[in-house]
């Protein structure tokens, strides 16, 4: 992480007002941090650690184990492909394959103009509408292949206003 | 305003069920997570917006009640007309105009966005006779999609927190007990743990300071009732919380949601605030002097923490790991504290139970599973969504009574239950009652609820190689039995699926399963490999096939088919052409189509899409090409 500039923590000094300095807090914390920044800054966990009073090595712990969590800047849109069961069985593989495809980029990873970030979630239960992808905030129900690329258009122009 | 006494709450609920009666219709528009992706949300406004501008304020009210998911997720955005109970499915704001006109003033039907039963191609005009609700029994989903689930007067005019009030003011915690063990009520999270037990054993823990907790971390891939109940009528998981926390004494609770369930966390919120507003919840509880408050606890999305032990480290803000159980949670759980730790669903159920009765729940059921459950219906079903039945209807009348058989008629092969930990039971079992036991005997569990149906385009080595492959992800790596035996075994079935398998294989993936049964820490290592052994138990000749010929039965491992169109039957719908993702297929409107073997990924879009049987068919990959007949 060295040579990351400094983040802004204004929000975290807000994000810290709003809960107790303790252990139990820290999973509320962080989450709220990865709403704010799309990822845990680094320096924002130093210092999550010392308010919270968590040795850091924790911190990282809690970090890295729960899925929500990443250690990495994420695009501005996550591409979310739902890979429960009933999705797994109605083809979420060809939609991860053809999104990986148009975005030049395998899931977990994220474009290099920081657009898109893929990633697989296990379920987000909306099982009836089998296979969903979720773009940004759009849930996009019966997913095909063939749409991908006018699921992913529609946030695109969304970032250009 | 606070309500203190049962006479306080009868008034409230008099005046609730008046101010709905002042109005003679109701337009209910879903707004459960399916029917919002469909673009409900528009349909509401214009709902708003259209009897506004028509004058008809005073014939439904100032507005559109937006209700939680109705179920029928797949026909959404669904509306209904009350007390008409007409039903009209995927509705667009296009459609509202004419709704508004034709049934809300004129009362006549609109036949185009009725339900048709595709088992007779007839319209169905009312919410109770389409098949998929006409043989639904429902507790713990009683309100959802009646009430609008942000607003608790609607809730208490259809009951809400009847239950506790009478729970309060008529009957002793040792009662409640009694009647919830009476009731028969056993967890709904899918290990069926007796629930009066769990009480009875928190009540008589020592210590003064006790927690309930919900587990609302419904990871089942294939599994959605919790968040539903959550989003839909928050207040009856509340309602039974507080009775909970009543009968045991605790003064403090938790309520922990899944991070993937956003609009869960939003609608338990706003209902926790009105319950504490209206003297259910916080202190002196409807002027008792019981004082209870509750918080929402969201996960971070980790599958291991649905496991009770996983899930209260999670809470205290720890890595969800979790513990031995030779010390019960109802002794040393939440903060080393006596904790009831109960599904969403089995907290939904409470209040109704107490309402009731006990005789009336268990008067439901079978002899060891008493009242119903709610289930996800989806996979390969043509209509799916979520249902709610007495326990031990057959799994053939819910496949093809209320899901209306196989897509396309295909043939059945299996349905999964129980998630990870559970299993695929065969066509053979179709006849099988559903309930704790038989479905355990059956090498599955109950689960959270998830009916995952499949067809014969499903290969049952590719779904064990699914389940995995996402346990091999989620497991929490405490223990070496999980960690290291999923691992192994996924890296066979990787071979598997690729024609690499040996002969020994599926004595090497049973050695393993027996190792992390008895060697694995917690239930989710323990349980781990029922998704391979159900399918080895019932779809071994699947498993040989990949073996001994390396050929997938069901055409779904890429390494181990071809497609082909055969030319005699193709008749030029260039629909294989428009779903080809490798640009495989070359040919143009009604004229033949052919796939170039060497771009073709094998993915199978193509056969999918053809409207024609027989035209594009698939083939081992490895048989000799004068050989060529379909599997």
């Amino acid at each position: 992480m060295n040579g990351q500039p400094c983040v802004n923590t204004a929000p975290l000094d807000e994000i810290l007002a709003r809960y107790p300095a303790s252990e139990t807090a820290l999973i509320q914390v962080l989450q709220d941090v990865h709403r704010a920044y799309h990822y845990l800054p680094c320096d924002v966990l130093v210092k999550v650690a010392e308010v919270l009073d968590v040795p850091l090595a924790k911190v990282f712990s809690v970090g890295t184990f729960y899925k929500a969590f990443s250690l990495v800047p994420q695009g501005r849109t996550i591409v979310r492909v739902c890979t429960g069961t009933a999705c797994h069985i109605r083809g979420a593989n060809r939609l991860i394959e053809e999104i990986e495809r148009l975005l030049k980029i395998k899931s977990g990873e994220t474009t290099e103009d920081m657009g898109f970030t893929i990633k697989t979630v296990n379920c987000v239960g909306a099982c009836a509408m089998a296979p969903v992808v979720i773009v940004g905030e759009q849930y996009h129900g019966s997913a095909q292949p063939a749409k991908v690329a006018k699921y992913l258009a529609e946030t695109e122009a969304g970032h250009e206003n | 305003m606070r309500i203190e006494s049962a006479a306080a709450y009868d008034e409230f609920h008099r005046r609730a069920l008046d101010s709905a009666a002042a109005h003679r219709q109701e337009v209910l528009v879903c707004c459960g997570t399916g029917c919002l992706a469909n673009g409900s949300m528009r349909v509401a406004e214009t709902f708003t917006k259209e009897l506004q501008a028509r004058g008809l304020t005073a014939e439904v009210g100032n507005f559109t009640k937006r209700t939680g998911c109705h179920g029928f997720c797949q026909r959404g955005p669904l509306v209904v007309i009350q007390p008409a109970g007409i039903l009209y499915t995927q509705v667009k704001p296009k459609d509202v105009a004419e709704i508004c006109e034709k049934t809300v003033a004129g009362g006549t039907v609109i036949p185009r966005l009725l339900y048709k039963n595709p088992a007779d191609n007839k319209r169905v005009e009312h919410y109770g006779d389409v098949p998929f609700y006409a043989n639904q029994t429902r507790v713990a989903m009683r309100n959802i999609g009646k009430i609008d689930p942000t607003d608790i007067a609607d809730a208490i005019g259809h009951d809400a927190y009847a239950g506790l009030v009478k729970v309060m003011f008529e009957m002793t915690p040792e009662r409640v007990i009694g009647e919830i063990e009476r009731s028969g009520l056993r967890g709904r999270g899918g290990a069926g743990f007796v629930t009066a037990r769990k009480w009875r054993a928190c009540r008589n823990a020592e210590g003064e300071h006790k927690f309930v907790v919900c587990n609302g971390d419904e990871g089942d891939p294939g599994a959605f009732k919790d968040r539903s109940i959550m989003e839909g009528d928050p207040h009856s998981v509340l309602e039974g919380i507080v009775i909970g926390a009543w009968a045991v004494g605790a003064h403090e609770g938790f309520i922990y949601v899944r991070d993937e369930y956003p609009l869960a966390v939003v609608n338990l919120t706003v209902a926790i605030e009105q319950a504490r507003q209206h003297g259910f919840l916080g202190t002196n509880i409807l002027g008792t002097g019981f004082d209870f408050d509750l918080a929402i606890s969201r996960g971070g999305g980790a599958f291991v923490c649905g496991e009770s032990s996983a899930l209260m480290r999670s809470i205290e803000g720890k890595v969800g790991e979790p513990r031995q159980k030779y010390v019960h949670a109802t002794d040393k759980g939440l903060f080393d504290r006596p904790t009831v730790l109960n599904n969403v669903e089995t907290w939904a159920d409470v209040g109704a139970i107490l309402l009731h009765g006990a005789g009336w729940f268990a008067g439901m059921g079978t002899e060891k599973s008493k009242g119903t459950k709610a289930f996800s219906l989806v996979g390969k079903v043509k209509n799916t969504g979520l249902i709610e039945l007495p326990m031990g209807m057959t799994l053939r009348d819910i496949v093809y009574g209320i899901g209306g058989g196989i897509i396309d008629d295909r043939p059945f092969k299996a349905v999964q239950t129980g998630g990870p930990s559970g299993g695929c039971v065969p066509e053979s079992l179709l006849d099988l009652p559903v309930d704790y036991e038989r479905l355990a005997e059956a090498g599955s569990m109950m689960g959270s609820g998830g009916m995952i149906v499949m067809d014969d385009r499903t290969c049952m080595v590719d779904v064990a190689r699914y389940f995995l492959s996402f346990l091999t992800e989620e497991s929490c790596g405490k223990c070496v039995p999980c960690r290291e035996g999923l691992k192994q075994m996924l890296a066979i079935y990787d071979d598997l699926v690729a024609g690499r398998g040996k002969p020994g294989d599926i004595e090497r993936i049973e050695t393993l399963a027996a190792g992390m049964q008895l060697g694995s820490l917690c239930e989710l290592g323990k349980s781990a490999p029922n998704p391979v052994l159900s399918t080895l138990r019932y779809f071994r000749s699947e498993y040989e096939a990949h073996i001994v010929a390396q050929t997938c039965p069901a055409g779904m491992c890429r390494d181990l088919t071809a497609y082909e169109i055969v030319p005699e039957l193709c008749n030029g719908c260039h629909l294989c052409f428009k779903a080809c993702p490798a640009d495989a297929i070359t040919g143009e409107t009604k004229k033949l189509h052919t796939i170039h073997q060497e771009k073709c990924i094998s993915c199978g879009a193509c056969y999918d899409v053809c409207p024609t049987e027989g035209a594009v068919r698939f083939y081992p990959k490895n048989r000799p090409a004068e050989n060529r007949e379909a599997v």
